[in-house]
């Protein structure tokens, strides 16, 4: 134990005095371990997934024909309300919280998160806040879209009380989002293995970081905006009543200062996890390291720049269509950038098609499109025919889905071994990443033509004009074959949690520390922190490892689980 | 960081080189597949009923030929990787940690595709935001007033003459207004639903909404343009051919915005002063009868006054 830190010693996975783990569902509501609170992130967020999704698919089936009476207007602007809502705040932005809450002291060499009690805290706000808002099924749920637009939003257009559960569904997840912001960045800044200095941080963590200032920079804007919506619904105020002296507009800009943030907020973490997968599957130091960790800074920078571009075709000066114009294109360049580090780590690599590459691969092909797609709106008159269409849906589903899910579904793939001890079906997994990626593509990529051809979004139903039927039924059968690929993955993990081969400590010969403990990670997660030399602390460890064992050392030969 | 500079693309064997520039040969030729109209209901935004509509068009296919080369080389170069650097039993990985002078090329090659996007956007810009004049052969028009205060910018032709037409967004209905020119809104000749205009004439819209927002879209016609409470927004449009142009309200406001439909009937203009003349007629006399109505109802509202309605309490 004395000699750990010397350069002779090899580092082993050691776990003494291992006891066993509290079981039942109280140790569950009360734990404060980071790895059973991820777990609960993980497994909640994808609850909220589903139901998101289910909602989804009744939208499809809505559109699947012209003039359909499927539904009733009222529970299909619901519907797309309550999706919108639940993807971005109770799926996307706390799955990534609950992926860094796992991952990220593991990865940093910590023990626990700088403050546990308040990460306890962080998810049980999330889960009140998604209760709360559900509960609004049962009386009447919003109407008014995820962005819900004032006055649409106002006492006078929407009495009822599910415009109030979504407000406070904005402030219980956003009280939520920003403990555990604080908590993410208090720890990374603290509690690191030594000799892991900032140019060591493994880059899901880097993106972890940034996710987490985003958050803290955006969250307080969204939770007053609602709170002035909030007094003009109940206390009579008149912050976006233009009767009042109020702006409809305040609202857009309040709304968008924090909600084009957060679509960098949903997508950064998701950038880090692909960052991960790729050198460890293509058996290659990530290619550029720095620049990777810089873009994602310079996206953050930018990204608080950008929000009018949601709105070039309100009533705005020139001067503000143009400057957002220009700040839309620059987040273009560290984005590109980091596109082609990408695919520079791949390039004379020894690329191995395990499901988590193929994700992130997939992952790339389809982000591009959801990149150049994004510069097509950036240019604002071609914006003023887009806006607001179904081009506008293709282009954030393949920001979102391409980019975010597909990096979630890569996640799950490689890191589902550290977390259960079990190895995923890789047979299963390949055909679910198949049907994931041909029926988004199938859902989606039409979409962008739907929009050309003059569909706006947020419509419950359309003529039985020209080929719009044909385009619409396509994206339904899409969307039925994308929800059978993410089935299929359920049914893996659920299967692997018993059935699954015996991971070990690190199935994939992967390059950072939390592959440097037990799968699953006992309750300290190290009984000793190795100290960090490079990026890439697992294969120096390897490599001593198997110096040692040339020159017949009488350590143990591999970094075998001692109990 | 170490670095590896040698070997990097440009060093590699010319049969990757071949496959490079036959990846770019299938970019060119898609390109070329793209900018063909046989298939411009699947690529293109709609267009044909007014210049600044054509000129959107324009800027958006010139944005999808740089964005097709992108698309296609970076596919290209991922999917060749993919299949080339594939494990096999003898490869090794080569330990390459990032090439200063690759990365900072990329970057500039990524700001020079924008910049050049940013040049031709400000070009194309006046075109389609600055209406021409009228034909010759239009609708007589009269000056536009700039407006005061407007957020906005407010299209006016080199000559100033257009025809104004305020258009408001109403849960779930347009309605259109012709000024007349006098002070008087209320004898100002309006219609709902279907929009009628002069062919050959520029005709700018002044967009107002009176409850919730709503957006002004006709495709042909050109871009959106919202229309919020307490403010106006812009656009204008000139058909050249008479015709009828649909569209419908692009910004959500309420459960019957699929249903708050637009339309835009172009007549020449002869016709159109014909349809004018009639509405204004039409609404003269429906102003008159309401005249007459509200007088007769003050008469009788009079008399009702005048005899004591049992009001015992004003009794000293």
């Amino acid at each position: 134990m004395a000699a750990v830190d010397t350069a002779v010693a090899v580092p082993e996975i050691t776990a003494h005095n291992v006891q066993p783990q509290p079981r039942g569902w109280v140790s569950w509501v009360t734990t404060t371990d980071h790895k059973r609170i991820g777990i609960l992130y993980l497994v909640t967020t994808f609850v909220f997934f589903i139901l998101g999704g289910v909602e989804a698919l009744l939208m499809r089936i809505q559109l699947g024909a012209p003039n359909n009476t499927f539904l009733e207007p009222q529970t299909y602007n619901a519907l797309f309300t309550l999706h919108g809502t639940t993807m971005i705040f109770l799926f996307v932005v706390p799955i990534m919280a609950g992926f860094a809450n796992y991952f990220l002291p593991l990865m940093i060499g910590a023990r626990d998160m700088a403050f546990p009690k308040l990460n306890a805290l962080s998810y049980w706000l999330l889960l009140m806040g998604g209760i709360v808002f559900y509960m609004s099924l049962f009386f009447s749920p919003p109407e008014a879209g995820w962005t819900s637009y004032a006055p649409l939003t106002s006492d006078a257009y929407s009495s009822n009380g599910g415009i109030d559960a979504w407000i406070f569904l904005i402030h219980l997840t956003g009280i939520s989002s920003l403990i555990g912001a604080i908590n993410f960045y208090a720890t990374i800044a603290n509690m690191r293995a030594p000799g892991m200095g900032w140019g060591r941080l493994p880059l899901f963590v880097w993106t972890v970081l940034v996710y987490a200032i985003l958050l803290i920079l955006a969250l307080p804007v969204i939770a007053g905006a609602v709170t002035l919506l909030l007094t003009d619904r109940h206390f009579g105020t008149g912050f976006f009543d233009q009767s009042a002296g109020g702006d409809p507009l305040l609202w857009q800009h309040l709304f968008w200062f924090f909600g084009h943030p957060e679509v960098y907020i949903m997508v950064l973490p998701g950038f880090g996890i692909i960052s991960e997968v790729l050198p460890v599957f293509a058996r290659k130091p990530i290619f550029g390291y720095k620049a990777i960790a810089a873009a994602t800074v310079v996206i953050a920078f930018l990204a608080l720049l950008v929000w009018a571009h949601h709105m070039f075709s309100t009533p705005s000066p020139t001067v503000v269509l143009v400057f957002f114009m220009i700040s839309s294109f620059l987040i273009a360049i560290p984005t590109g950038v980091k596109l082609f580090n990408w695919v520079a780590t791949l390039w004379r690599g020894t690329v191995e098609f395990t499901t988590a590459l193929l994700f992130s691969v997939g992952f790339i092909s389809v982000f591009l499109i959801g990149g150049i797609t994004g510069v097509f709106l950036a240019v604002f008159p071609v914006d003023w025919q887009l806006t607001d269409t179904y081009f506008v849906v293709a282009h954030l589903h393949y920001v979102l889905v391409g980019g975010s899910v597909f990096a979630i579904f890569a996640g799950i793939y490689y890191w589902f071994p550290k977390m259960s001890g079990r190895m995923l079906s890789e047979g299963l997994g390949k055909w679910s990443f198949a049907l994931m990626y041909i029926g988004f593509n199938v859902t989606f990529l039409i979409q962008h033509t739907i929009g050309l051809d003059g569909m706006p979004r947020r419509v419950y139903e359309y003529p039985d004009v020209g080929n719009l039927p044909l385009y619409n039924l396509i994206s339904t059968v899409g969307s039925f074959i994308l929800a059978a690929g993410v089935g299929v993955t359920v049914i893996n993990v659920v299967r692997s949690l018993k059935k699954g081969v015996k991971a070990g400590p690190d199935p994939w010969k992967a390059n950072t520390l939390e592959w440097f403990t037990q799968s699953p990670p006992p309750v300290n997660n190290f009984d000793v922190i190795p100290r960090v030399r490079s990026v890439e602390p697992m294969k120096d460890i390897r490599r001593q490892v198997a110096k040692q064992t040339e020159s017949g050392g009488d350590q143990s030969p591999e970094p075998a689980a001692k109990a | 960081m170490n670095r590896m500079p040698a070997a990097l693309p440009s060093a590699r064997s010319r049969p990757r080189r071949r496959v490079f520039a036959l990846t770019f040969a299938a970019a060119l030729v898609a390109l070329l597949a793209l900018a063909s109209g046989a298939s411009a209901d699947l690529w293109t935004p709609e267009s044909g009923g007014s210049p600044n509509a054509d000129s959107i068009d324009t800027l958006y296919k010139i944005v999808l030929a740089v964005a097709a080369i992108v698309f296609l080389g970076v596919e290209g170069v991922l999917l060749y990787s993919l299949i080339k650097f594939r494990a096999r039993k003898d490869a090794v990985a080569a330990q390459i940690r990032g090439n200063t002078k690759l990365e900072i090329g990329w970057t500039i090659g990524a700001s020079i595709i924008l910049v050049v996007l940013a040049v031709v956007t400000f070009v194309m810009l006046d075109d389609i935001r600055t209406p021409p004049n009228s034909d010759a052969d239009g609708f007589a028009t009269d000056r536009v007033e700039k407006v005061a205060n407007a957020s906005a910018y407010q299209p006016i032709p080199p000559n100033g003459k257009a025809m104004r037409v305020k258009v408001n967004g109403q849960q779930y209905i347009w309605r259109y207004s012709y000024p007349d020119g006098d002070d008087n809104d209320l004898n100002d000749v309006f219609s709902y639903k279907e929009l009628v205009v002069p062919t050959k004439t520029t005709v700018t819209l002044e967009i107002a909404a009176q409850d919730v927002a709503h957006s002004w879209w006709i495709p042909k016609l050109g871009g959106k343009f919202d229309a919020v409470p307490g403010h106006l927004n812009f656009t204008w449009f000139k058909i050249p051919k008479p015709g009828v142009f649909t569209g419908q309200c692009a910004e959500l406001c309420g459960r019957n915005h699929a249903d708050m439909i637009a339309s835009v009937r172009a007549l020449q203009p002869a016709a159109f002063k014909v349809w004018l003349d009639g509405k204004k007629r039409e609404i003269e006399a429906a102003n008159a009868i309401a005249q007459k109505r509200r007088s007769e109802e003050a008469e009788a509202l009079k008399e009702g006054a005048e005899t004591p309605a049992g009001d015992a309490a004003e009794a000293p």
